[in-house]
């Protein structure tokens, strides 16, 4: 049974993303301008005023115009508030630059983002080695409001910049036999400490997947941006995956491979503690991770002496979106 | 050999007192300090409840490392310290429960009882603070005099206390085991020293 709060999206709402970007790209073509040019559904980006206190992250010279060019896409955004820039780049999980929460922002300020390339492999008509900035070229950026629900029953509300995976893959040419989706992180022991330790329960390098219809699904995003920025180092910069109906575990960081394969892949958690950790890992609050429960989560940030504790949504809130993608699925059977 | 250095026997015994009493406050100070100027990240209840369990764990280390010590070193003096120890590792746990149930349970009464009853790890865990409060009650000396040899039986609860705190931390393992691994190779140290001395004096015994 669902029980739900009002769902942000509804599918009549969603405009095909290929139609969205061609609007938008025709109406500034015939502006004659990268000044805004707003189609329904889109609105411009708040310039955000980030603390003076807290690190920017500007990103490389080529990723500017995209950044400055892009626009929130409204009705793919959860109109909850965002939870505040400083908490979001200093509160990651991401193994590779340490155990603690705050590890990441202290120890990737040094990660070499750029140039980066990334491989696309496997089941494609045109597989090769891209730069970084020839993949994005042909993509308007947008951003998207997404609630990010970690596995660990804590969650954050977060303003990505990117585009949808989907778009990528399909000038790929994904051949007749693409059923599966695996990515791949970084693997760089001098730059990861992470991956130098000795007492890791995680194989190295980092890989996650999702299935084909998964990774077309219009919700599932490409991040190369925050807050108005580009992707800091520590939220997996400078190129992750998001799917916000999915555990944070899912939303791979600092992509270097994207393969397309016939059978389901080995996924890094799933490897480490299958019983706990499933392929899909879609939310669902009816599923317990066996050593604590799903069924509700803290919103980040939170008071010490009211914390903050939400029900925690099926699908994370984007079952209207998603749910179609399991029907006749065992929920409990495929965590 | 640092040790030897501070010359134990040399300290007035109040200024020793003094120390063992106020050393294990300064990670509490500490906490309080990080709290207080909002250093303690985006999710500081999750920060305070980690802390305030590693720190009931590295006491009741100590408090285990007493005899094993005294024995080894001869230092009779530190047996006077040990109640205090223990006293504090006490009080480490109570201040690690109630941080979880105020700051991440917020003590909504469901969520307390869907914890307590469904979380392996939040069971053991809350079993190992149960045990521990009987022997904080019999700590006192008058009540030593009063349980005398039962006394000592009581207090070899500390070991299944400290197997339970183990299994609790181990049961908590996700991307790594550095910790666990340290904290269970020093317990077996610890538990390792006793079974045997048991040993030995059993075969003087039956000599």
């Amino acid at each position: 049974m669902l029980i739900k709060r009002r769902s942000p999206i509804k599918s009549s709402e969603i405009t095909p993303e290929s139609v969205y970007v061609n609007r938008r790209r025709f109406l500034q073509g015939l502006a004659g301008t990268t000044a805004l040019a707003l189609t329904e559904g889109a609105s411009a980006i708040p310039a955000y005023s980030l603390d003076k206190d807290q690190p920017q992250y500007p990103g490389p010279d080529w990723l500017q115009g995209a950044l400055r060019d892009s626009v929130r896409n409204e009705a793919f955004s959860s109109d909850e508030k965002p939870a505040p820039y400083g908490n979001i780049i200093t509160h990651n999980n991401f193994y590779e630059f340490g155990l603690g929460k705050q590890d990441p922002s202290r120890k990737a300020q040094g990660f070499k983002t750029d140039p980066w390339k990334v491989e696309i492999a496997g089941e494609v008509n045109k597989p090769g080695v891209y730069n970084l900035e020839d993949l994005l070229r042909p993509h308007a950026l947008e951003e998207r409001i997404y609630r990010l629900r970690c596995v660990e029953a804590w969650s954050m509300v977060i303003p990505w910049m990117g585009f949808p995976l989907g778009d990528l893959l399909k000038r790929f040419e994904p051949t007749s036999k693409a059923k599966y989706v695996e990515f791949t992180t970084l693997q760089d022991p001098e730059q990861m400490p992470g991956q130098r330790s000795f007492f890791s329960t995680l194989a190295w390098p980092y890989v996650e997947g999702l299935r084909m219809d998964e990774a077309m699904h219009p919700l599932t995003l490409l991040a190369v941006g925050l807050y108005g920025n580009a992707l800091p180092p520590q939220n997996g910069a400078p190129f992750r995956l998001v799917v916000p109906w999915k555990y944070g575990f899912k939303s791979i960081k600092s992509i270097v491979k994207i393969r397309l394969v016939e059978d389901m892949p080995g996924t890094s958690w799933n490897r480490t503690a299958s019983g706990e950790y499933g392929f899909y890992a879609n939310v669902n609050p009816a599923v317990d991770h066996p050593r604590w429960s799903q069924a509700t989560e803290r919103r980040l940030p939170s008071s010490l002496f009211s914390p903050n504790i939400i029900d925690t949504q099926p699908f994370n809130g984007y079952a209207d979106e998603v749910a179609g993608l399991y029907s006749g699925m065992d929920l409990q059977q495929w965590f | 050999m640092v040790l030897t250095g501070i010359r134990a026997t040399a300290l007035k015994p109040y200024v020793l007192w003094w120390l063992v009493f106020l050393l294990p406050l300064l990670p509490l100070a500490w906490l309080f300090e990080q709290a207080w100027s909002m250093n303690l990240g985006a999710d500081p209840a999750q920060a305070i409840v980690k802390f305030t369990g590693l720190w009931t764990l590295r006491l009741l280390w100590i408090t285990l490392a007493v005899t094993p010590l005294r024995r080894i070193f001869h230092w009779g003096w530190l047996q006077r310290y040990r109640r205090m120890l223990g006293l504090y590792t006490l009080f480490y746990a109570m201040v690690h429960l109630l941080a979880f149930a105020t700051f991440i349970l917020g003590w909504r009464p469901d969520l307390l009882l869907r914890e307590l009853s469904e979380r392996p790890y939040i069971v053991v865990g809350s079993l190992a603070f149960l045990l521990l409060i009987p022997l904080g009650i019999t700590s006192t000396r008058g009540m030593q005099r009063r349980l005398g040899a039962r006394w000592v039986k009581l207090h070899r609860l500390v070991y299944v206390i400290a197997l339970l705190a183990m299994v609790h931390f181990i049961w908590q393992i996700r991307s790594s085991f550095g910790d666990q691994l340290l904290y269970g190779v020093i317990l077996a140290a610890l538990l390792g020293y006793r079974i045997w001395m048991r040993r030995n004096s059993l075969k003087r015994k039956s000599r």
